[in-house]
């Protein structure tokens, strides 16, 4: 497991510049991710890394490729002090999870991080540091594994289609 | 209980009192897909058990980020929303109009009190017609697609409230882009920001288009100026719509309150690579250009053109800079187009592209390259967002655009007479 740290107001041109957005699979977008931003990241990352971020990570546009791109290079888990709102919304439908910890700024690229999220908090190379709870309904679709799948199960009095 | 505009727009179309934090579902009464995020968005919408989407007649439908297709999967991907546009019957503007936001507002596609989402962050824009109106990603979009309604946590606002009168050759994306410096990138994060004030209220639909299309660069949910006589004068011939009597309660709650003064600002500059990094214009008057982009969902429309023509009076653009100009949608091209305005710019030597987003996004034409810098008079200077990552974008209002295209270098639009 490795540890990618960014800084504050990562946007999504940044995770994948607005040429690539023809492209539509996760690993075709993991091969531009972060390209001319962080080189080194597409083709090093591997399964199980982990981004660590500051605030405001995902910020701009609403492009779902920004996460697929994540995904895609085997990225599973964020953990930044804050999240830009449809950056947020759109990884938990994608099923990337993300992880709001007020401590995020003092995690290293060296640290091990071990991620106890239903108990809410997280080790870091030993320290323990607290993280926020998902909202219910956030959670409901994370359970479900995404909103693709969520909206299988969904119940028609759930809905208002009127 | 008094409401905010946004808590009575939730509250009316899901027939219940609801108030900022908490979650609903609530149906939408548009949503708006575009080359970008379309595609995906009708994958989600197979893998989620569509069959028909929910009104093919709330759905909109158009190219604008790499058209006429730049590449073969450009191609590829508008073809495969042109397939589904046909067999769900839904009205497909395809290439020939313009930029999404501009677009579906001038179609009158949004009205007063609508929830509208669109698979674009800028969809925000929408507010200006006192709508409810967010971006969403492609699942969201997927999901709303197929079922007519979406989760949205009701949000808290911020009300934004303006007085005075801008100066000459200041204005709306001066103002917008001092109130991002003021709020921060990611002050409005989850919340709503209401324009209010009589400098709003006596603003033309262009300016509140403009405040509102950026609230997503202080990371909110949606711009929103409350309806009136000038919403309704834009939408009397666009579309059928329930009135316009919608505006807060005087005691409604806000997270905070903000008071701005039109007529204290200054030409305004958002220096690389935030917008929240605004200076007056003085502060980088000077600094040189490669590249001055007049256009996109933020400022293409007919009064920036005329703002940008009258600045360029019967001058010529500097020699060292290549100056695009796109008008937003085809009506607002077809305006300046007759008001002489491409004329004036062509003899100028600027290059007059048709409606698209163009270089705003840096997906098509228009790329800068690295060290170059792009005076732009769109919404995003993120590294990277016009082509190189080693280059430089700078955002102004289109007058301040004109005048850097004149001079070759950053410069004060008062300063040209
Ligand atoms: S003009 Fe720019 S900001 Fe507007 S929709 Fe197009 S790419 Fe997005």
């Amino acid at each position: 497991m490795r540890v990618w740290k960014f800084g504050d107001n990562i946007d999504t041109d940044a995770i994948i510049p607005g040429r690539f957005l023809t492209i539509n699979d996760p690993k075709g977008l993991a091969e531009h991710a972060f390209e001319g931003f962080r080189d080194g990241f597409a083709g090093n990352a591997q399964e199980g890394d982990m981004i660590v971020a500051g605030r405001n990570f995902g910020c701009g546009s609403s492009r779902e490729h920004a996460p697929l791109a994540l995904t895609g290079s085997g990225v599973r888990v964020v953990i930044a002090e804050s999240f830009a709102r449809i950056f947020y919304r759109n990884s938990v439908n994608v099923g990337l999870l993300l992880v709001i910890c007020p401590h995020a700024g003092e995690i290293t690229e060296q640290d091990q991080i071990t991620g106890h999220f239903a108990e809410g908090y997280i080790e870091v190379s030993g320290k323990r540091f607290d993280i926020e709870p998902v909202p219910a309904f956030l959670q409901r679709i994370i359970d479900a594994g995404g909103l693709v799948s969520y909206a299988k199960k969904i119940r028609s009095e759930d809905l208002c289609m009127k | 209980m008094d409401q905010t505009i946004v808590e009575k727009i939730f509250s009316r179309r899901c027939n219940k009192d609801v108030v900022a934090g908490e979650v609903v579902m609530a149906p939408v009464d548009g949503a708006m897909m575009h080359d970008i995020t379309g595609p995906l968005a009708i994958e989600k919408f197979y893998e989620m058990g569509g069959t028909r989407v929910f009104d093919p007649k709330k759905v909109i439908m158009l190219f604008d980020h790499q058209i006429p297709a730049d590449s073969l999967n450009a191609a590829e991907n508008q073809k495969t929303m042109r397939k589904f546009g046909n067999e769900q019957n839904i009205l497909n503007y395809d290439i020939k109009e313009g930029v999404c936001h501009q677009v579906t507002l001038e179609k009158g596609r949004v009205c007063p009190g609508d929830i509208v989402i669109g698979g674009d962050s800028h969809t925000c824009t929408y507010g200006a017609v006192g709508a409810f109106a967010t971006g969403v990603g492609s699942t969201d979009l997927g999901f709303a697609l197929r079922y007519g309604c979406l989760y949205f946590r009701v949000p808290d606002s911020i009300r934004a409230n303006v007085t005075g009168k801008f100066a000459d050759r200041v204005g709306a994306k001066d103002l917008i882009l001092n109130i991002i410096k003021d709020i921060t990138v990611d002050g409005a994060t989850y919340k709503a920001v209401e324009f209010t004030g009589e400098t709003v209220s006596s603003m033309p639909m262009a300016g509140r288009m403009t405040c509102c299309n950026m609230a997503i660069e202080m990371g909110g949910k949606v711009g929103i100026v409350p309806p009136d006589q000038i919403t309704a004068a834009y939408l009397k011939d666009r579309a059928s719509f329930q009135g316009t009597d919608l505006a807060s309660d005087d005691g409604a709650t806000y997270s905070s309150w903000r008071e701005y003064d039109a007529g204290d600002l200054v030409p305004q500059v958002a220096v690389p690579h935030n917008v929240d990094q605004v200076v007056d214009v003085d502060q980088v008057a000077g600094t040189p250009v490669d590249q001055v982009f007049i256009g996109s969902c933020t400022n293409g429309r007919f009064e920036d053109m005329q703002e940008a023509a009258e600045v360029l009076g019967n001058r010529s653009f500097s020699d060292k800079v290549r100056v695009l100009v796109i008008p937003a949608s085809r009506p607002e091209y077809l305006k300046t187009l007759r008001a002489g305005i491409i004329e004036q710019f062509v003899e100028a030597g600027a290059l007059v592209e048709a409606p698209c987003c163009g270089p705003c996004m840096g997906g098509s034409f228009g790329l800068i390259a690295s060290g170059e810098v792009s005076f732009s008079t769109s919404n995003r200077n993120f590294k990277g967002r016009q082509g190189s990552t080693e280059g430089k974008v700078y955002l102004g209002s289109a007058a301040t655009a004109a005048a850097t295209a004149i001079t070759g270098v950053i410069t004060d639009p008062r300063e040209v007479r």
